[in-house]
């Protein structure tokens, strides 16, 4: 069963409704011992990073999801819940991430490399691009389009980490994942048929993963 | 690359759609939930609902509306009306919505964009700007309440002002296009888009898909949104966004 972890950041509601219209069985909590019943883990996120991180820091769950993905325990980290598994942002504040993920979270420029500048916050339907379609989480999924909504991106060199990629002036990392630990910069559960269908992916996997 | 949105707009008062719907096969033309879905069938890239109740039942009410949507539907949803403090933006949020649009308290009270976007961030603020030509500036004025009180504002320096306090998009409705049917205001979406460095979503004037195709070439407009050319079924969004495909637009 998925377990929601709820630290005050983030919009849980559409998430939680999305699994359940799938038939997966998930609960919300804040608990470490009811979450430590979970057997695979989903991080939601809306906000600022360094605040995430100054929460999960203090009430102990930094702590606790260090611990449980030692233990091989499945982690799905959403939005700003992604970019908290990579090493650091600058947002608001230099603020060290759960270093899962190798990479740092930046702003987006506003300008590309030829000096035209371009919107921020990266808002709307953009196309996947697959880098690795034998992932897993890419089953079912087509180089389709999903739904971003972020100013901060995640520069990472380390290419295997990269499942999918939107490009915004940037290559911006769409999906990633590493070991037990993945990630979506953006909402599955507001993307439609490709969103949806990852989503049910990562439920599938923690539930192979149970048996 | 990032698609060009095509947005439906629904007037929402006391739960229920109002202005006349033309769909085949509904049960209830009436329901909110039953028309975001038809939307959603058709490819609608976002969904705004506008709550224009008058009393506090009513506006009880959307927030039942707002938690059925985000239940149902996998697109993002901007919510409007309504919006005047923190907490009335905490209680649609929480219930789903993606993003909240103010419109008359954000000019009466610009600290409001800057206390919601740092508690929720500047993604989920959408400002509404309703701007009218003045011939006499040779300006865009803004107007607030439904579009009855003109106020001091010019619409680019509050775009700019609104962009300051922490605004993640502008919904810019033209008073002269809307209800017009003779295209989108390509002037003035082009003046504020240039203006500023947040996504426009275009608004008012949309009678054909041709409109749609001149928004996005001739005003670099992020979005358009639109009412009755959809409601009325003057032309379904199936249908703008394959015209639009066809002309070379980045569309989902």
């Amino acid at each position: 069963m998925i377990g929601i972890i709820d630290y005050g950041m983030g919009n849980l509601y559409s998430v939680s409704k999305a699994l359940e219209r799938l038939g997966y069985d998930y609960f919300v909590s804040e608990e470490e011992e009811e979450l430590s019943k979970a057997t695979g883990l989903l991080l939601p996120g809306v906000g600022s990073f360094r605040d995430a991180m100054a929460i999960l820091n203090e009430t102990g769950l930094k702590a606790f999801i260090d611990k449980e993905v030692a233990r091989g325990k499945p982690l799905l980290g959403i939005c700003l819940g992604m970019q908290l598994l990579f090493e650091e942002s600058n947002e608001n504040g230099f603020a060290e991430g759960f270093s899962f993920l190798p990479g740092k979270v930046k702003k987006f420029p506003g300008q590309d490399s030829s000096g035209t500048s371009y919107k921020v916050p990266h808002m709307g339907w953009n196309k996947l691009d697959i880098k690795k379609p034998d992932s897993f989480l890419m089953n079912d999924v087509g180089n389709e389009h999903v739904y971003f909504v972020h100013s901060y991106y995640v520069d990472t060199e380390d290419r295997d980490v990269l499942i999918a990629s939107a490009d915004y002036a940037e290559e911006v990392p769409a999906v990633v994942g590493k070991g037990n630990v993945f990630g979506t910069q953006f909402h599955p559960e507001k993307s439609s048929h490709a969103g949806l269908a990852i989503l049910r992916n990562y439920a599938q996997y923690v539930e192979r993963n149970d048996a | 690359m990032l698609t060009k949105r095509i947005i439906p707009c629904l007037d929402v008062k006391e739960g229920r759609v109002v202005k006349g719907i033309q769909f085949v096969g509904l049960r209830d033309a009436g329901d909110p939930v039953e028309l975001a879905r038809v939307y959603d069938k058709e490819g609608a890239d976002e969904l705004v609902f506008l709550d224009i109740s008058a009393s506090h039942e009513g506006r009880e009410t959307m927030v039942d509306v707002v938690r059925q949507v985000a239940a149902e539907l996998a697109i993002p949803f901007t919510v409007g009306g309504g919006i005047n403090k923190l907490e009335d933006m905490k209680r649609v949020l929480r219930a789903g919505a993606d993003k909240v649009s103010m419109n008359t308290a954000a000019v009466l009270r610009p600290e409001l964009i800057r206390e919601g976007a740092d508690y929720f961030g500047t993604q989920c603020m959408v400002v509404a700007i309703d701007a009218k030509w003045e011939e006499e500036t040779g300006s865009w004025r803004v107007y607030t309440h439904g579009g009855r009180t003109a106020t001091e504002w010019d619409a680019v320096e509050w775009a700019l002002k609104a962009q300051e306090m922490g605004a993640g998009e502008i919904l810019l409705t033209s008073m002269d296009a809307d209800g017009s049917k003779d295209g989108f205001d390509i002037s003035l979406t082009k003046a504020i888009g240039n203006a500023v460095t947040i996504p426009v979503i275009a608004s008012g004037g949309a009678g054909s898909s041709d409109d749609f195709l001149d928004v996005f070439n001739d005003a670099s407009a992020d979005a358009a949104l639109a009412a009755s050319i959809f409601h009325y079924k003057e032309t379904s969004l199936t249908h703008v966004k394959e015209y639009l495909k066809q002309n070379g637009v980045a569309i989902r």
